[in-house]
Protein backbone atom coordinates (compact mmCIF):
# COMPACT_ATOMS: atom_id res chain seq x y z
CA UNK A 1 0.00 0.00 0.00
CA UNK A 2 2.92 2.93 0.98
CA UNK A 3 4.46 1.54 -2.05
CA UNK A 4 1.53 2.08 -4.76
CA UNK A 5 1.40 5.46 -2.71
CA UNK A 6 4.74 6.47 -3.13
CA UNK A 7 4.86 5.37 -6.81
CA UNK A 8 1.44 7.34 -6.96
CA UNK A 9 3.05 10.66 -5.61
CA UNK A 10 6.25 10.05 -8.00
CA UNK A 11 3.35 9.80 -11.01
CA UNK A 12 1.52 12.88 -10.15
CA UNK A 13 4.55 14.97 -9.72
CA UNK A 14 5.60 13.64 -13.37
CA UNK A 15 2.09 14.48 -14.87
CA UNK A 16 2.29 18.10 -13.21
CA UNK A 17 5.96 19.05 -14.06
CA UNK A 18 5.21 18.04 -17.47
CA UNK A 19 1.60 19.39 -17.98
CA UNK A 20 1.90 22.73 -16.29
CA UNK A 21 4.85 23.56 -14.54
CA UNK A 22 7.70 22.91 -16.98
CA UNK A 23 5.80 24.64 -20.10
CA UNK A 24 8.21 27.17 -22.21
CA UNK A 25 6.63 30.68 -20.43
CA UNK A 26 6.62 29.20 -17.32
CA UNK A 27 10.47 28.41 -17.47
CA UNK A 28 10.93 31.55 -18.78
CA UNK A 29 9.03 33.22 -15.92
CA UNK A 30 11.17 31.27 -13.70
CA UNK A 31 14.22 32.54 -14.89
CA UNK A 32 13.57 36.17 -15.84
CA UNK A 33 11.61 36.52 -11.94
CA UNK A 34 14.81 36.02 -10.63
CA UNK A 35 16.68 38.04 -12.66
CA UNK A 36 14.05 41.24 -12.63
CA UNK A 37 14.62 41.01 -8.66
CA UNK A 38 18.26 41.07 -8.71
CA UNK A 39 18.09 44.03 -11.32
CA UNK A 40 15.62 45.84 -8.99
CA UNK A 41 17.21 45.45 -6.05
CA UNK A 42 20.71 46.34 -7.89
CA UNK A 43 19.48 49.75 -8.49
CA UNK A 44 17.95 50.68 -5.28
CA UNK A 45 20.91 49.80 -2.76
CA UNK A 46 24.10 48.03 -5.06
CA UNK A 47 25.72 47.56 -1.51
CA UNK A 48 23.64 45.60 0.99
CA UNK A 49 23.11 43.28 -1.33
CA UNK A 50 24.97 40.53 -0.09
CA UNK A 51 23.18 40.92 2.74
CA UNK A 52 19.88 40.65 0.97
CA UNK A 53 20.53 37.55 -0.94
CA UNK A 54 18.82 35.22 1.47
CA UNK A 55 15.86 37.01 1.20
CA UNK A 56 15.62 36.82 -2.08
CA UNK A 57 15.99 33.58 -2.28
CA UNK A 58 13.31 33.60 0.29
CA UNK A 59 11.13 35.65 -1.90
CA UNK A 60 11.84 33.47 -4.91
CA UNK A 61 10.64 30.24 -3.03
CA UNK A 62 7.72 32.12 -1.69
CA UNK A 63 6.57 32.92 -5.56
CA UNK A 64 8.16 29.66 -7.36
CA UNK A 65 6.16 27.78 -4.50
CA UNK A 66 2.91 29.16 -4.67
CA UNK A 67 2.02 30.87 -7.51
CA UNK A 68 1.59 27.95 -10.20
CA UNK A 69 0.48 25.39 -7.77
CA UNK A 70 -2.49 27.50 -6.30
CA UNK A 71 -3.88 27.35 -9.80
CA UNK A 72 -2.85 23.72 -11.20
CA UNK A 73 -5.24 22.59 -8.32
CA UNK A 74 -8.08 25.06 -8.08
CA UNK A 75 -7.46 24.29 -12.14
CA UNK A 76 -7.93 20.99 -12.06
CA UNK A 77 -10.69 21.34 -9.41
CA UNK A 78 -12.33 22.81 -11.46
CA UNK A 79 -12.21 20.90 -14.78
CA UNK A 80 -12.80 17.76 -12.70
CA UNK A 81 -9.42 16.70 -13.85
CA UNK A 82 -8.61 15.89 -9.60
CA UNK A 83 -11.85 13.38 -9.21
CA UNK A 84 -9.04 11.40 -11.72
CA UNK A 85 -6.83 11.49 -8.87
CA UNK A 86 -9.48 10.92 -6.10
CA UNK A 87 -10.77 8.00 -8.36
CA UNK A 88 -7.39 6.31 -8.55
CA UNK A 89 -6.35 3.74 -5.79
CA UNK A 90 -3.72 5.96 -3.97
CA UNK A 91 -4.58 7.89 -0.84
CA UNK A 92 -5.85 11.52 -0.41
CA UNK A 93 -2.08 12.01 1.39
CA UNK A 94 -0.22 11.01 -1.90
CA UNK A 95 -2.38 12.80 -3.83
CA UNK A 96 -1.56 15.84 -1.79
CA UNK A 97 2.23 15.14 -1.20
CA UNK A 98 2.64 14.96 -5.40
CA UNK A 99 0.90 17.64 -5.53
CA UNK A 100 3.02 19.79 -3.35
CA UNK A 101 6.43 18.47 -4.67
CA UNK A 102 5.05 19.62 -8.08
CA UNK A 103 5.34 23.32 -5.86
CA UNK A 104 8.41 22.13 -4.42
CA UNK A 105 10.51 21.18 -7.48
CA UNK A 106 9.49 24.36 -9.20
CA UNK A 107 10.17 26.20 -6.49
CA UNK A 108 13.62 24.55 -6.32
CA UNK A 109 14.36 25.85 -9.77
CA UNK A 110 13.62 29.60 -9.12
CA UNK A 111 15.08 29.62 -5.98
CA UNK A 112 17.73 27.34 -7.31
CA UNK A 113 18.65 29.90 -9.74
CA UNK A 114 18.33 32.70 -7.55
CA UNK A 115 21.02 31.12 -5.22
CA UNK A 116 23.42 30.90 -8.00
CA UNK A 117 22.70 34.77 -8.92
CA UNK A 118 23.51 35.76 -5.54
CA UNK A 119 26.89 33.28 -5.23
CA UNK A 120 27.87 34.84 -8.54
CA UNK A 121 27.05 38.61 -8.87
CA UNK A 122 26.75 39.58 -4.98
CA UNK A 123 29.71 36.85 -3.67
CA UNK A 124 27.23 34.74 -1.46
CA UNK A 125 29.02 31.94 0.41
CA UNK A 126 27.51 29.21 2.07
CA UNK A 127 28.78 28.76 5.50
CA UNK A 128 26.86 25.64 5.37
CA UNK A 129 25.86 24.27 2.78
CA UNK A 130 24.23 20.73 3.70
CA UNK A 131 22.36 22.88 6.17
CA UNK A 132 21.20 25.72 3.46
CA UNK A 133 19.72 22.84 1.42
CA UNK A 134 17.88 21.71 3.95
CA UNK A 135 16.81 24.86 4.82
CA UNK A 136 15.86 25.53 1.48
CA UNK A 137 14.00 22.51 0.43
CA UNK A 138 12.26 22.93 3.79
CA UNK A 139 11.02 26.27 3.31
CA UNK A 140 9.90 25.11 -0.11
CA UNK A 141 7.99 22.49 1.33
CA UNK A 142 6.12 24.49 3.50
CA UNK A 143 5.28 27.11 1.36
CA UNK A 144 4.28 24.64 -0.98
CA UNK A 145 2.13 23.15 1.29
CA UNK A 146 0.72 26.78 2.25
CA UNK A 147 -0.10 27.00 -1.78
CA UNK A 148 -1.91 23.90 -1.53
CA UNK A 149 -4.12 24.73 1.44
CA UNK A 150 -4.90 28.01 -0.39
CA UNK A 151 -6.27 26.11 -3.46
CA UNK A 152 -8.04 23.71 -1.82
CA UNK A 153 -10.07 26.06 0.72
CA UNK A 154 -11.09 27.98 -2.45
CA UNK A 155 -13.14 27.22 -5.56
CA UNK A 156 -12.04 28.95 -8.58
CA UNK A 157 -8.42 29.88 -9.70
CA UNK A 158 -8.67 33.78 -9.46
CA UNK A 159 -9.84 33.15 -5.29
CA UNK A 160 -6.44 31.37 -4.98
CA UNK A 161 -4.27 34.03 -6.72
CA UNK A 162 -6.35 36.65 -4.14
CA UNK A 163 -5.73 34.76 -1.07
CA UNK A 164 -2.42 33.66 -1.95
CA UNK A 165 -1.31 37.06 -1.79
CA UNK A 166 -2.71 37.92 1.30
CA UNK A 167 -0.22 35.52 2.71
CA UNK A 168 2.23 36.25 0.34
CA UNK A 169 2.88 40.24 0.89
CA UNK A 170 2.52 40.08 4.96
CA UNK A 171 5.21 37.38 4.47
CA UNK A 172 7.56 39.57 2.51
CA UNK A 173 7.21 42.38 4.95
CA UNK A 174 7.50 41.41 7.95
CA UNK A 175 9.40 38.32 7.67
CA UNK A 176 12.90 40.51 8.27
CA UNK A 177 14.75 40.68 4.92
CA UNK A 178 13.77 44.19 4.89
CA UNK A 179 13.11 44.88 8.28
CA UNK A 180 15.25 42.99 11.07
CA UNK A 181 12.11 41.40 13.25
CA UNK A 182 14.26 42.69 16.06
CA UNK A 183 13.94 46.45 15.29
CA UNK A 184 9.98 45.99 14.52
CA UNK A 185 7.30 47.16 17.25
CA UNK A 186 6.24 44.42 19.28
CA UNK A 187 3.40 43.49 17.64
CA UNK A 188 4.47 43.50 14.30
CA UNK A 189 7.36 41.27 15.89
CA UNK A 190 4.17 38.99 17.08
CA UNK A 191 2.94 38.25 13.35
CA UNK A 192 5.99 38.04 12.12
CA UNK A 193 6.82 35.00 14.16
CA UNK A 194 3.47 33.01 13.04
CA UNK A 195 4.67 33.73 9.21
CA UNK A 196 6.76 30.63 8.24
CA UNK A 197 8.72 32.71 6.12
CA UNK A 198 10.44 34.61 8.64
CA UNK A 199 11.93 31.06 9.82
CA UNK A 200 13.08 30.15 6.27
CA UNK A 201 14.92 33.69 6.47
CA UNK A 202 16.74 33.32 9.42
CA UNK A 203 17.16 29.51 8.60
CA UNK A 204 19.08 30.78 5.11
CA UNK A 205 20.82 33.23 6.68
CA UNK A 206 22.43 31.38 9.13
CA UNK A 207 23.58 28.97 6.29
CA UNK A 208 24.43 31.17 3.68
CA UNK A 209 26.13 34.36 4.87
CA UNK A 210 26.26 32.99 8.53
CA UNK A 211 24.31 35.82 10.06
CA UNK A 212 22.42 34.01 13.06
CA UNK A 213 19.12 35.54 14.48
CA UNK A 214 18.33 35.30 18.32
CA UNK A 215 16.42 32.11 16.98
CA UNK A 216 19.87 30.25 15.94
CA UNK A 217 19.18 27.56 13.06
CA UNK A 218 17.61 24.37 15.29
CA UNK A 219 14.37 26.78 15.86
CA UNK A 220 13.90 28.13 12.42
CA UNK A 221 13.99 24.65 11.22
CA UNK A 222 11.97 23.01 14.01
CA UNK A 223 9.27 25.75 13.88
CA UNK A 224 9.29 25.15 9.52
CA UNK A 225 8.74 21.76 10.27
CA UNK A 226 5.67 22.19 12.49
CA UNK A 227 4.35 25.06 9.87
CA UNK A 228 4.54 22.05 7.35
CA UNK A 229 3.08 19.66 9.19
CA UNK A 230 0.11 21.96 10.00
CA UNK A 231 -0.61 23.33 6.44
CA UNK A 232 -0.21 19.60 5.19
CA UNK A 233 -2.99 18.35 7.56
CA UNK A 234 -5.07 21.46 7.37
CA UNK A 235 -4.97 20.82 3.64
CA UNK A 236 -5.70 16.80 3.79
CA UNK A 237 -8.83 17.61 6.18
CA UNK A 238 -9.87 20.17 3.92
CA UNK A 239 -9.38 18.23 0.84
CA UNK A 240 -11.35 14.90 2.84
CA UNK A 241 -14.63 17.28 3.94
CA UNK A 242 -14.78 18.37 0.08
CA UNK A 243 -15.78 14.31 -0.35
CA UNK A 244 -18.08 14.49 2.47
CA UNK B 1 -23.85 -15.93 -9.99
CA UNK B 2 -21.80 -13.90 -7.49
CA UNK B 3 -22.95 -10.18 -6.58
CA UNK B 4 -20.48 -7.47 -8.04
CA UNK B 5 -22.32 -4.81 -6.76
CA UNK B 6 -24.74 -4.85 -3.77
CA UNK B 7 -26.11 -1.28 -2.59
CA UNK B 8 -27.87 -1.47 1.37
CA UNK B 9 -30.31 1.13 2.27
CA UNK B 10 -27.77 3.89 0.70
CA UNK B 11 -28.54 7.16 0.83
CA UNK B 12 -27.13 10.53 0.62
CA UNK B 13 -27.95 13.62 2.09
CA UNK B 14 -26.77 17.19 0.92
CA UNK B 15 -28.61 19.68 3.81
CA UNK B 16 -32.06 19.01 3.52
CA UNK B 17 -32.28 17.73 0.44
CA UNK B 18 -31.81 14.02 -0.22
CA UNK B 19 -30.37 13.26 -3.32
CA UNK B 20 -30.33 9.16 -2.82
CA UNK B 21 -32.77 8.05 -0.95
CA UNK B 22 -32.69 4.14 1.13
CA UNK B 23 -31.18 2.55 -2.94
CA UNK B 24 -30.61 -0.76 -2.40
CA UNK B 25 -29.54 -3.09 -5.52
CA UNK B 26 -27.86 -5.87 -6.29
CA UNK B 27 -26.27 -6.46 -9.39
CA UNK B 28 -24.63 -9.67 -10.34
CA UNK B 29 -20.84 -10.51 -11.96
CA UNK B 30 -20.63 -9.70 -15.38
CA UNK B 31 -24.34 -8.19 -15.97
CA UNK B 32 -25.18 -4.58 -17.83
CA UNK B 33 -27.14 -2.79 -15.79
CA UNK B 34 -28.57 0.12 -16.66
CA UNK B 35 -29.42 2.99 -14.11
CA UNK B 36 -32.13 4.96 -15.66
CA UNK B 37 -34.00 8.75 -14.10
CA UNK B 38 -34.82 12.26 -14.90
CA UNK B 39 -31.66 14.55 -14.34
CA UNK B 40 -31.02 15.52 -10.83
CA UNK B 41 -32.67 12.03 -9.65
CA UNK B 42 -29.73 10.92 -7.80
CA UNK B 43 -27.60 8.49 -10.64
CA UNK B 44 -24.48 10.52 -10.77
CA UNK B 45 -24.50 10.72 -6.72
CA UNK B 46 -24.84 6.73 -6.64
CA UNK B 47 -22.07 6.41 -8.78
CA UNK B 48 -20.38 9.19 -6.78
CA UNK B 49 -20.83 7.10 -3.63
CA UNK B 50 -20.29 3.81 -4.94
CA UNK B 51 -16.64 5.20 -6.36
CA UNK B 52 -15.57 7.14 -2.98
CA UNK B 53 -15.73 10.29 -4.08
CA UNK B 54 -18.27 11.10 -2.03
CA UNK B 55 -19.31 9.73 1.65
CA UNK B 56 -22.89 8.20 2.13
CA UNK B 57 -25.13 9.93 4.63
CA UNK B 58 -26.65 6.43 5.81
CA UNK B 59 -26.67 2.97 4.11
CA UNK B 60 -23.83 0.68 3.00
CA UNK B 61 -22.46 -0.60 -0.28
CA UNK B 62 -20.11 -3.22 -1.46
CA UNK B 63 -18.30 -3.01 -4.93
CA UNK B 64 -15.83 -6.38 -5.76
CA UNK B 65 -16.82 -7.70 -2.19
CA UNK B 66 -15.13 -4.55 -0.53
CA UNK B 67 -16.98 -2.43 1.56
CA UNK B 68 -17.03 1.10 0.24
CA UNK B 69 -16.43 3.16 3.40
CA UNK B 70 -13.75 1.09 4.85
CA UNK B 71 -11.68 -0.35 1.89
CA UNK B 72 -12.72 2.11 -0.81
CA UNK B 73 -9.18 2.35 -2.35
CA UNK B 74 -9.49 -1.92 -2.97
CA UNK B 75 -12.67 -0.93 -4.39
CA UNK B 76 -11.20 1.69 -6.73
CA UNK B 77 -8.47 -0.64 -7.75
CA UNK B 78 -10.96 -3.14 -9.26
CA UNK B 79 -13.28 -0.12 -11.10
CA UNK B 80 -13.17 1.66 -13.90
CA UNK B 81 -15.03 4.78 -14.43
CA UNK B 82 -15.76 7.02 -17.21
CA UNK B 83 -17.17 10.36 -15.64
CA UNK B 84 -19.64 12.80 -17.32
CA UNK B 85 -17.53 15.17 -17.98
CA UNK B 86 -14.19 14.31 -20.59
CA UNK B 87 -12.07 15.31 -17.47
CA UNK B 88 -8.40 14.48 -18.82
CA UNK B 89 -5.17 16.76 -19.28
CA UNK B 90 -5.88 19.30 -22.11
CA UNK B 91 -1.94 19.92 -21.73
CA UNK B 92 -1.07 16.23 -22.16
CA UNK B 93 -1.05 14.06 -25.52
CA UNK B 94 -3.25 10.90 -25.84
CA UNK B 95 -0.39 8.42 -24.90
CA UNK B 96 0.43 10.68 -22.15
CA UNK B 97 -2.80 10.81 -20.61
CA UNK B 98 -3.56 6.94 -21.00
CA UNK B 99 -0.04 6.00 -19.69
CA UNK B 100 -0.46 8.59 -16.73
CA UNK B 101 -3.91 6.47 -16.01
CA UNK B 102 -2.08 3.08 -16.73
CA UNK B 103 0.46 4.13 -14.07
CA UNK B 104 -2.23 5.20 -11.48
CA UNK B 105 -3.92 2.16 -11.37
CA UNK B 106 -0.45 0.10 -11.24
CA UNK B 107 -0.71 -1.29 -14.70
CA UNK B 108 2.77 -3.19 -14.75
CA UNK B 109 5.49 -1.07 -16.69
CA UNK B 110 6.08 -4.16 -19.28
CA UNK B 111 2.21 -4.54 -20.20
CA UNK B 112 1.54 -0.48 -20.21
CA UNK B 113 2.87 0.42 -24.11
CA UNK B 114 1.02 -2.92 -25.30
CA UNK B 115 -2.13 -2.84 -23.76
CA UNK B 116 -2.26 1.33 -24.45
CA UNK B 117 -1.67 -0.09 -28.30
CA UNK B 118 -4.66 -2.04 -27.48
CA UNK B 119 -6.74 0.99 -26.48
CA UNK B 120 -5.73 3.19 -29.20
CA UNK B 121 -6.42 -0.05 -31.90
CA UNK B 122 -9.79 -0.46 -30.32
CA UNK B 123 -11.06 3.62 -30.10
CA UNK B 124 -9.55 4.38 -33.75
CA UNK B 125 -7.21 6.67 -31.94
CA UNK B 126 -3.44 5.45 -33.13
CA UNK B 127 -3.38 8.59 -35.62
CA UNK B 128 -4.21 10.99 -32.52
CA UNK B 129 -1.41 9.47 -30.05
CA UNK B 130 0.20 12.36 -30.21
CA UNK B 131 -2.37 15.05 -30.21
CA UNK B 132 -3.16 16.64 -27.02
CA UNK B 133 -5.86 15.75 -25.31
CA UNK B 134 -7.66 19.83 -25.40
CA UNK B 135 -7.17 19.85 -29.28
CA UNK B 136 -9.61 16.71 -29.87
CA UNK B 137 -13.18 17.06 -30.95
CA UNK B 138 -15.25 16.27 -28.17
CA UNK B 139 -16.29 12.89 -29.37
CA UNK B 140 -12.77 11.98 -29.81
CA UNK B 141 -12.23 13.08 -26.24
CA UNK B 142 -14.86 11.05 -24.83
CA UNK B 143 -13.14 7.68 -26.56
CA UNK B 144 -9.86 8.57 -25.06
CA UNK B 145 -11.59 9.02 -21.62
CA UNK B 146 -13.48 5.70 -22.07
CA UNK B 147 -10.16 4.13 -22.55
CA UNK B 148 -8.58 5.59 -19.87
CA UNK B 149 -10.77 3.77 -17.49
CA UNK B 150 -10.49 0.06 -19.12
CA UNK B 151 -6.21 0.48 -19.24
CA UNK B 152 -6.45 -1.45 -16.28
CA UNK B 153 -8.88 -3.96 -17.46
CA UNK B 154 -11.19 -3.53 -14.32
CA UNK B 155 -13.69 -6.32 -13.74
CA UNK B 156 -16.63 -3.77 -12.54
CA UNK B 157 -16.98 -0.36 -15.06
CA UNK B 158 -19.33 2.37 -14.13
CA UNK B 159 -20.06 5.14 -16.77
CA UNK B 160 -21.91 7.91 -16.70
CA UNK B 161 -23.30 8.75 -19.78
CA UNK B 162 -20.85 7.63 -21.75
CA UNK B 163 -22.18 7.92 -25.60
CA UNK B 164 -22.84 11.71 -24.73
CA UNK B 165 -21.15 13.78 -26.95
CA UNK B 166 -20.41 11.07 -29.52
CA UNK B 167 -21.11 10.63 -33.22
CA UNK B 168 -23.22 8.02 -34.22
CA UNK B 169 -20.38 6.16 -35.15
CA UNK B 170 -18.73 6.00 -31.92
CA UNK B 171 -21.48 5.49 -30.31
CA UNK B 172 -22.28 2.44 -32.31
CA UNK B 173 -18.68 1.44 -31.70
CA UNK B 174 -18.80 1.96 -27.79
CA UNK B 175 -22.12 -0.04 -27.61
CA UNK B 176 -20.62 -2.81 -29.45
CA UNK B 177 -17.59 -2.96 -26.74
CA UNK B 178 -20.10 -2.86 -23.62
CA UNK B 179 -21.51 -6.42 -25.47
CA UNK B 180 -17.74 -7.70 -25.90
CA UNK B 181 -17.37 -6.55 -22.32
CA UNK B 182 -20.17 -8.35 -21.14
CA UNK B 183 -19.05 -11.42 -23.10
CA UNK B 184 -15.55 -11.01 -20.54
CA UNK B 185 -18.19 -11.50 -17.69
CA UNK B 186 -17.13 -7.73 -16.64
CA UNK B 187 -19.96 -5.93 -14.63
CA UNK B 188 -21.39 -2.74 -16.75
CA UNK B 189 -22.89 -0.28 -14.23
CA UNK B 190 -24.48 2.39 -16.90
CA UNK B 191 -26.04 5.75 -16.72
CA UNK B 192 -27.64 6.89 -20.06
CA UNK B 193 -30.64 9.17 -20.87
CA UNK B 194 -30.79 7.51 -24.42
CA UNK B 195 -33.17 4.92 -23.08
CA UNK B 196 -33.33 2.65 -26.15
CA UNK B 197 -29.61 2.54 -26.19
CA UNK B 198 -30.13 1.15 -22.45
CA UNK B 199 -32.58 -1.39 -23.87
CA UNK B 200 -30.22 -2.30 -26.27
CA UNK B 201 -27.49 -3.09 -23.63
CA UNK B 202 -28.77 -3.53 -20.23
CA UNK B 203 -29.62 -7.19 -19.10
CA UNK B 204 -31.69 -4.99 -15.76
CA UNK B 205 -32.90 -1.53 -15.45
CA UNK B 206 -33.37 0.09 -12.48
CA UNK B 207 -35.33 3.96 -12.89
CA UNK B 208 -34.75 6.16 -10.05
CA UNK B 209 -36.62 9.13 -9.02
CA UNK B 210 -36.19 11.81 -7.02
CA UNK B 211 -33.33 9.95 -5.32
CA UNK B 212 -35.58 5.86 -4.60
CA UNK B 213 -35.71 3.32 -7.41
CA UNK B 214 -39.35 3.14 -8.65
CA UNK B 215 -38.58 -0.36 -10.54
CA UNK B 216 -35.82 -2.78 -11.09
CA UNK B 217 -36.81 -5.45 -13.60
CA UNK B 218 -35.47 -6.71 -17.27
CA UNK B 219 -36.35 -3.89 -20.02
CA UNK B 220 -38.87 -6.56 -21.13
CA UNK B 221 -40.59 -6.96 -18.17
CA UNK B 222 -40.83 -2.84 -17.50
CA UNK B 223 -42.49 -2.80 -21.00
CA UNK B 224 -44.99 -5.62 -19.94
CA UNK B 225 -45.66 -4.25 -16.43
CA UNK B 226 -46.25 -0.55 -18.18
CA UNK B 227 -49.23 -1.63 -20.50
CA UNK B 228 -51.04 -4.88 -20.17
CA UNK B 229 -51.87 -5.07 -24.42
CA UNK B 230 -50.10 -3.89 -27.08
CA UNK B 231 -51.73 -1.04 -29.17
CA UNK B 232 -53.20 -1.58 -32.71
CA UNK B 233 -52.36 1.82 -35.05
CA UNK B 234 -54.54 2.72 -37.51
CA UNK B 235 -54.29 5.76 -40.35
CA UNK B 236 -57.90 6.26 -42.44
CA UNK B 237 -58.62 8.23 -44.81
CA UNK B 238 -60.39 11.00 -42.87
CA UNK B 239 -61.16 11.51 -39.58
CA UNK B 240 -63.50 9.27 -37.70
CA UNK B 241 -66.88 10.34 -36.05
CA UNK B 242 -67.69 10.42 -32.14
CA UNK B 243 -69.98 7.53 -32.63
CA UNK B 244 -67.13 5.46 -34.34
CA UNK B 245 -64.93 6.21 -31.60
CA UNK B 246 -67.57 5.25 -28.82
CA UNK B 247 -68.10 2.14 -30.98
CA UNK B 248 -64.28 1.16 -30.84
CA UNK B 249 -63.92 1.89 -27.08
CA UNK B 250 -66.25 -1.17 -26.02
CA UNK B 251 -62.95 -3.17 -27.55
CA UNK B 252 -60.21 -1.09 -25.31
CA UNK B 253 -58.92 2.68 -24.86
CA UNK B 254 -58.45 4.58 -27.59
CA UNK B 255 -56.56 7.88 -28.68
CA UNK B 256 -56.94 9.85 -31.68
CA UNK B 257 -55.33 12.55 -33.46
CA UNK B 258 -56.58 13.57 -36.95
CA UNK B 259 -57.11 10.11 -38.87
CA UNK B 260 -54.62 8.79 -37.17
CA UNK B 261 -56.90 6.07 -34.37
CA UNK B 262 -54.88 3.87 -31.60
CA UNK B 263 -56.52 1.21 -29.98
CA UNK B 264 -55.53 -0.44 -27.00
CA UNK B 265 -55.94 -4.33 -27.73
CA UNK B 266 -57.81 -6.92 -25.49
CA UNK B 267 -58.55 -9.16 -28.69
CA UNK B 268 -56.93 -8.59 -32.02
CA UNK B 269 -59.21 -10.09 -34.10
CA UNK B 270 -62.62 -8.88 -32.52
CA UNK B 271 -60.53 -4.92 -32.71
CA UNK B 272 -59.37 -5.01 -36.13
CA UNK B 273 -63.33 -6.41 -37.39
CA UNK B 274 -65.07 -3.40 -35.75
CA UNK B 275 -62.74 -1.01 -36.77
CA UNK B 276 -63.20 -2.93 -40.68
CA UNK B 277 -66.50 -2.63 -40.74
CA UNK B 278 -66.78 0.06 -38.61
CA UNK B 279 -65.11 2.34 -41.19
CA UNK B 280 -66.56 0.63 -44.56
CA UNK B 281 -69.80 1.43 -43.29
CA UNK B 282 -68.71 5.40 -43.14
CA UNK B 283 -66.58 4.79 -46.45
CA UNK B 284 -63.71 5.44 -44.34
CA UNK B 285 -60.40 3.85 -45.65
CA UNK B 286 -57.82 1.59 -43.75
CA UNK B 287 -54.55 2.85 -44.83
CA UNK B 288 -51.95 1.76 -43.02
CA UNK B 289 -52.31 -0.86 -40.06
CA UNK B 290 -49.60 -1.89 -37.50
CA UNK B 291 -49.15 -2.98 -33.57
CA UNK B 292 -47.18 -1.28 -31.63
CA UNK B 293 -45.53 -2.45 -28.40
CA UNK B 294 -45.02 0.14 -25.32
CA UNK B 295 -40.76 0.76 -25.49
CA UNK B 296 -39.27 1.35 -22.58
CA UNK B 297 -39.27 4.67 -23.48
CA UNK B 298 -42.69 4.81 -22.64
CA UNK B 299 -42.38 3.23 -19.28
CA UNK B 300 -39.62 5.62 -18.13
CA UNK B 301 -42.52 8.42 -19.26
CA UNK B 302 -45.13 6.89 -17.32
CA UNK B 303 -43.16 6.04 -14.49
CA UNK B 304 -40.97 9.37 -13.90
CA UNK B 305 -43.35 11.64 -15.77
CA UNK B 306 -40.93 13.15 -17.45
CA UNK B 307 -40.41 13.66 -21.69
CA UNK B 308 -37.05 11.84 -22.46
CA UNK B 309 -36.62 14.70 -25.32
CA UNK B 310 -36.55 17.43 -22.16
CA UNK B 311 -34.79 15.48 -20.36
CA UNK B 312 -31.62 15.46 -23.10
CA UNK B 313 -32.37 18.97 -23.65
CA UNK B 314 -31.78 19.91 -20.55
CA UNK B 315 -28.64 17.47 -20.25
CA UNK B 316 -27.42 19.21 -23.92
CA UNK B 317 -28.34 23.03 -22.57
CA UNK B 318 -26.19 21.61 -18.83
CA UNK B 319 -22.91 20.28 -21.05
CA UNK B 320 -22.79 23.65 -22.74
Amino acid sequence: MLADDLRGVYFILLKDLKAYYFKPPNISWGILFPLVLTLAFSLRNPVGLLELAPGLIAMAAVFGTTSMEAIVITFERRTGALERLLIAPISLKAILMGKVLGGTVFGLMISGFMTIISITFFGMGLVAPLWFLISLILTLLTLSALGALVAVSVKEVFEAQTLSNYFRFPMIFLCGVFIPVGAMPAPLQAVAYLLPLTYSVASLRATTIGVSSSLGLIVPLAALSLFLVGFLAAAHALLKKSLK
Amino acid sequence: MKDAIVLDGLTKDYGSLTAVDHVSLNIEEGEVFGFLGPNGAGKTTTIRMLVGLTTPSEGSATVAGYDIGDDIVEVKRRVGVVPEASNLYDELSVWDNLLFSSRLYHVPKDERAARIGDLLEIFKLEDRRNTKFGRLSKGLKRRVVIAAALVHQPRIIFMDEPTSGLDVLSALSLRRLIRELRLEDTTVFLTTHYIEEADQLSDRVAIIVEGRIVIVDTPENIKLSIRGAPILEARLSQAPDQLMIRELELGGRVEFNENRIRIEIENLTGTLESLIMLASQRGIQVTDLHTLQPSLEDAFVELTGVSTEVMRVEKENRGR
